[in-house]
């Protein structure tokens, strides 16, 4: 390897440097801040040095990673979710008992997220993904002495491990038929001898399926209601951001890469699993009474939205990908930043119930759940408009009338659910419950703040975004 | 750069308002009153003789990736919309004047960003804008439903929320199917009026686009079938928020029918005459017939306004000069008669604690001033001559009666209707045997004078409406447009 490979894969060294770092320090030098300091700094040295490698794109580095301007821009994307992450957590843990090792599996989850966003080989896609699922685990049942977030670990666990297996075996099937792991040899091995493309299709289907399930993806949604509620906020917040960002963007690059456009079955398998998706996810979240179980069955909705633009491809796609990702994060971190700045050490307020009348006791938070849930149903002057905007666009760019058509009546059946948390936060006569709360940490109001101004700022004058997209892709 | 101010004024006035609260509760009262009279004024002294297709213009970039622009602009007609709205906003910030006395900042804040939302939507020229601004001013008119409404409220404010929301997203897919077109056309994006009237369009991808739009105006409109939000919705809204969904946002969708229907796509709207023209007379009919059946007070207005609306409809397809200012007139008579009926309705209801017809009944000799007013506002109600409300349904019906003279008979039965009812609705409130003893006091002199203001507006329209025909020649596109445009 040579100066400009290192260079290239920069942010993945300083990431993998801080978290050697910071689990030396948390084993001599136990101190939350410190090392919560240490894990934001390497973060943020990490987005830093996008540049560097910036310098070097695009550039194969070993057969595993494919470093382009692709990698870096949702790297970044990764990178700064994940210290809006770290910053929710901080407050979150801060009565918590040993914290520290929160802030390593985070990094490890990001860690994985980065290479999944630059792999283009099997082997780093099942690296990735396994780096990002594992320390998941960890991250979800980090509260051990409660019994949810440990329930919703093992049944994450259980059920991711089943989804890898799946994906292995696709795998295992297309290395017999083609003998190669790469994605881009994957389609040239195929078209060049039709003869394989049974047992192909029999693997991509399993791969899917795979991917699928991290997707949350309708039908392999089931983990998701459990695993969100029963997660610490923050790291819902993570789930619904980064490990599913990550995924889709590796998604969106393997597609087009094995050539997968030119399959009009699992063209068909996905556009299935897209109408699904939308229509289950938002009829589900219509029952929901507990927020984070809603955001949960909510983001089955918007992954289905998000492979409409997948299934759609085209010149707009990657765009609209990136601007609908960026938005989602923003919004998902907005909303579980409220909930947790509403929470304590004895477990998560998200009970819709208790946030009854919370606007006229706490202005500013329920304010930010609003404009949160507004972009979410996407309303303009939000982020989540912006996006919805971009995928209306890429499906009737290229004519899918059926994806397009089951996006606007999803959408209408997803504001209900949207509203119905509205007038809970406005309600008159409701008393929200939670107002006896300590009082927020600095830390978490920061981060729910801006994503709170974020989301409007964008949403009214997007172009600086826009921009970096269009320019960038 | 003026009418970037006439947006910014409600808005902005919106914002002290919620702000002031902290001051004292007449605060945010006072600062609504004033930004509105200044808007108005504003408003007014843009009116000029002008030969120019636009009175006024202004184009700023905003998204230069898909060619949106920040465009506003203004001829007569959305001028004459644009002051009734203003207009309107005064009078239902003056009647909640004591009817609401909770979050009076939050409220002033959402009746205000409302209309700052519709005066956007009469100028926006960009149809990226439009439609920002079109799904925007729901947002507080949903709270002005869900939080001051009555009883129901919760409910009402959701479906009115779905309908008009989803609705505007087969617009934005309408929109954006003629974004692509044009784009394959010119190789550009753009989402300019000016410049997306001339894509060419033919066969069945423009009948499908045309049904977009005309799904979201029919809806905010409301033109049968998509009009059950709305008496739900008149029903649960207070007051004001009554007046501003009657007045003011119905006519937003009239206003779309014509700017972005039958003025940008003008030989496919002439295809869908037919259709639109058959649902205004089931809705004329309809409507009126189930506004009798209603034991409900606001009921019954709400189903007087899907009558009235649909005059408007049948006006602007019908497709002559006559109808079209007919259409106008309508709307703006409708704009001043129905808000009367709900003031009268709410301030029935702040003193008897209901909208129940059957517990009303002998009121005239207990408040014989509100009696005078009702039988007015009923009278203006069922087309009298020498109100507005003729003015506009005679024109409507004489216009059409040129090309559809078989659906100007059937439409001309509803006006029948509507004297039933609206007797009906004078008869079972305010004659009859008095129920138990009432002690409720007459309109006070505030409340007279805003209701007399309007009557005096709906008046001197019916006995002189050229004010309202020359503001709209002040702008030769909306009427010579419409008529070249469907012979």
């Amino acid at each position: 390897m040579s100066r400009a490979d290192f260079m290239a894969i920069l942010p993945l060294l300083v990431l993998s440097t801080t978290m050697i770092v910071a689990m030396l320090v948390s084993a001599f030098y136990r101190r939350h801040g410190a090392v919560m300091a240490i894990v934001q700094l390497g973060l943020m040295l990490a987005f830093a040095a996008l540049w560097p490698a910036d310098a070097q794109v695009p550039r194969r580095v070993t057969t595993l990673l494919m470093v382009d301007r692709y990698a870096l821009l949702f790297g970044g994307l990764i990178l700064v979710a994940s210290i809006g992450v770290a910053t929710l957590a901080y407050g979150y843990l801060r009565r918590a008992h040993r914290p520290e090792e929160f802030y390593l599996l985070l990094l490890a989850a990001s860690l994985g997220g980065l290479v999944l966003a630059s792999s283009n080989h099997f082997a780093s896609l099942f690296l990735g993904l396994e780096l990002l699922s594992v320390s998941l685990f960890g991250l979800i049942a980090y509260p051990i002495a409660h019994w949810r977030p440990l329930e919703a670990g093992i049944k994450y666990l259980i059920l991711s491990g089943t989804a890898s297996a799946l994906l292995l075996f696709g795998m295992a099937l297309i290395y017999a038929e083609l003998g190669t792991l790469q994605f881009e040899h994957i389609s040239i091995a195929a078209s060049t001898e039709p003869s394989h493309s049974k047992v192909v299709i029999a693997g991509m289907v399993l791969i899917l399926g795979g991917i699928a399930f991290k997707l949350s993806v309708v039908p392999f949604h089931m983990w998701v209601g459990d695993v969100y509620e029963g997660a610490p906020a923050p790291v819902g917040a993570y789930l619904a951001t980064v490990s599913k960002g990550a995924v889709f963007v590796m998604l969106l690059r393997f597609l087009p890469e094995a050539g997968l456009y030119g399959k009009p079955a699992l063209l068909w398998i996905l556009t299935l699993m897209a109408v699904a998706s939308m229509l289950i996810g938002n009829l589900l979240a219509l029952l929901q009474t507990h927020l984070k179980r809603l955001l949960g069955y909510s983001s089955v909705a918007h992954l289905g939205y998000l492979l409409v633009i997948l299934v759609a491809g085209g010149p707009l796609a990657t765009e609209a990908a990136a601007f609908y990702l960026t938005a989602y994060f923003v919004t998902l971190l907005g909303a579980f930043g409220v909930i947790t700045l509403l929470s304590d050490e004895q477990g998560d307020n998200d009970a819709l119930a208790e946030y009854r009348g919370l606007f006229w006791r706490r202005p500013w938070v329920a304010g930010v759940l609003s404009i949160t849930m507004l972009s979410l149903a996407g309303i303009p002057v939000t982020m989540g408009f912006v996006a919805k905007f971009y995928a209306v666009a890429a499906g009737i760019e290229r004519a899918q009338w059926l994806l397009v058509a089951t996006l606007i009546v999803a959408s209408a059946i997803g504001l209900y659910y949207y509203l119905r948390i509205l007038i809970a936060l406005f309600s008159a006569r409701g008393r929200t419950t939670i107002v006896a709360t300590p009082s927020y940490s600095w830390s978490g109001a920061l981060v729910v703040v801006a994503a709170g101004l974020l989301l409007l700022v964008i949403g009214a004058y997007p172009v600086p975004l826009i921009n970096l997209f269009h320019g960038a892709l | 750069m003026m009418l970037f101010i006439l947006i910014c004024v409600p808005l902005l006035a919106g914002v002290a308002a919620w702000w002031a609260e902290g001051l004292g509760p007449s605060w945010p009262r006072w600062i609504a009153l004033v930004a509105l009279i200044l808007d108005l004024a504003l408003a007014v002294t843009l009116v000029r003789p002008s030969s120019a297709q636009w009175l006024l213009q202004v184009q700023w970039p905003w998204i230069p990736r898909f060619g949106i622009t920040f465009h506003l602009a203004v001829d007569g007609f959305s001028l004459l919309l644009i002051q009734l709205s203003l207009f309107l906003g005064l009078a239902s910030v003056a009647i909640s004047w004591h009817e609401i006395d909770g979050r009076v900042g939050f409220f002033h804040f959402n009746v205000l960003c409302t209309i700052a939302g519709t005066v956007g939507v009469f100028l926006a020229l960009d149809l990226f804008l439009f439609f920002t601004l079109w799904e925007v001013m729901l947002v507080p008119m949903y709270f002005l439903v869900a939080i001051w409404g009555h009883e129901a409220r919760y409910r009402a404010a959701i479906k009115f929320f779905i309908f008009t929301q989803g609705s505007g997203l087969v617009m934005l897919a309408a929109i954006l199917a003629l974004v692509f077109l044009y784009h394959q056309h010119t190789g550009r994006y753009s989402f300019d009026y000016l410049q997306l009237q001339q894509t060419p369009l033919g066969g069945q991808t423009a009948i499908w686009i045309v049904l977009g739009f005309f799904v979201a105006f029919a809806v905010k409109l409301p033109a049968v079938p998509f009009h059950s939000w709305l008496p739900d919705t008149h029903t649960q809204a207070s007051t004001a928020g009554s007046v501003v969904l009657a007045g003011i946002l119905l006519k937003t969708g009239a206003y779309g029918l014509v700017r972005f229907v039958i003025q940008l796509f003008p030989t496919t709207a002439q295809a869908l005459a037919p259709m639109a023209i058959t649902l205004a007379v089931i809705g004329i009919l309809y409507g009126a017939l189930l506004a009798f059946a209603q034991t409900d007070f606001k009921r019954l207005v709400a189903y007087t306004s899907v009558s009235h609306m649909g005059f408007v409809l049948l006006g602007l397809f019908a497709g002559t000069v006559l109808a079209t200012d007919g259409a106008v007139m309508q709307m703006i008579a409708h704009g001043l008669v129905t808000p009367g009926l709900f003031m009268i309705a709410g301030l029935l209801q702040l003193r008897l604690h209901s909208r129940d017809l059957a517990e009303m009944g002998g009121l005239w000799s207990v408040i014989p001033r509100c009696g005078a007013m009702t039988m007015f506002f009923a009278m203006a109600a069922l087309g009298m001559p020498g109100l507005a409300g003729f003015i506009g349904e005679f024109l409507v019906l004489v216009g059409t009666f040129a090309t559809h003279p078989t659906y100007s008979i059937i439409a001309a039965l509803g006006m029948l209707v509507s004297v039933i009812y609206a007797l009906q609705l004078v008869q079972r409130t305010f004659h009859g045997e008095p129920g138990a003893l009432r002690r409720i006091p007459d309109l006070s002199a505030q409340e007279t004078g805003i209701l007399a203001v309007l009557a005096v507006l709906i008046t001197l329209f019916g006995l002189y409406p050229q004010p309202v025909f020359q503001l709209l020649s002040a702008a030769p596109a909306v009427t010579a447009h419409l008529a070249e445009a469907l012979p």
